[in-house]
């Protein structure tokens, strides 16, 4: 069972400099975790405890997981996960 | 060194002036490795706030994946403040996340001058660059 998850450049030290890894899992969590063994301390950079962290972005597809069932997303075979870390900030 | 072109530095600045007095913010895409702003892609502030930016999540998927068909990188990414100084402020650089890109920062505050300032932030270190405006 393969998904494509894609590592954006501040993540890539985790990955030993790839774009892209691949993972499996049947839910995001699961996914993270498994990600994890083979990346160790990437998992922390998305997940604060329970829940993905608030500036960072994760997408299944086309769709932004905040919208569907965050780390309890299901993913399967096929599908792409993409990360992108928020671009904000402010007068503070 | 930030080097870019008088238009394009000025759509920054009219971005910044329309949507005051909400923080303004978008992105100016080049050539991977060009170092070069070409392409102006002004972002909705999914905030709308007057002290906070943030890009819309999904429109920031749109867009990174329209860069990378491209062969684009975030050349410049741009945001106004809008009573406080030109500066990267702490929020500002502990969300910054793309190391190849020209901070800018406009200031909005003062009605007759628009401030214009351009910065590296890698690692939480803010270095303030000069900027080159060609014509």
């Amino acid at each position: 069972m393969a998904i494509e998850v894609r590592i954006p450049t501040i993540l890539r030290t985790y990955t030993g400099g790839a774009k892209a890894v691949e993972g499996s899992g049947a839910t995001l969590d699961e996914l993270l975790t498994n990600l994890d063994t083979a990346h160790g301390g990437l998992r922390e950079r998305l997940v604060d405890g329970e829940k993905l962290r608030r500036f960072v972005n994760v997408y299944l597809n086309d769709e932004d997981v905040r919208f569907l069932g965050g780390l309890e997303t299901p993913v399967k075979d096929g599908d792409t996960v993409t990360v992108l870390p928020a671009v904000a900030g402010g007068s503070r | 060194m930030l080097t870019i072109s008088r238009d394009l530095h000025d759509k920054i600045i009219e971005h910044a002036r329309k949507d005051h007095p909400d923080e303004a913010c978008g992105v100016i895409a080049g050539p991977v490795g060009s170092d070069e702003p070409v392409r102006f892609i002004p972002m909705q502030n999914a905030e709308r706030s007057p002290t906070f930016y943030r890009f819309d999540s999904l429109e920031q998927l749109r867009v990174w994946r329209e860069m990378d068909d491209n062969d684009e990188d975030a050349v410049v990414i741009y945001h106004s403040h809008t009573a406080t100084a030109a500066y990267p402020s702490r929020t500002d650089i502990s969300y910054a996340s793309e190391p190849q890109a020209h901070y800018v920062l406009v200031s909005t505050r003062d009605d007759s001058a628009t401030e214009f300032r351009s910065y590296r932030i890698v690692d939480g270190d803010v270095t303030e660059e000069p900027v080159t405006v060609t014509e």
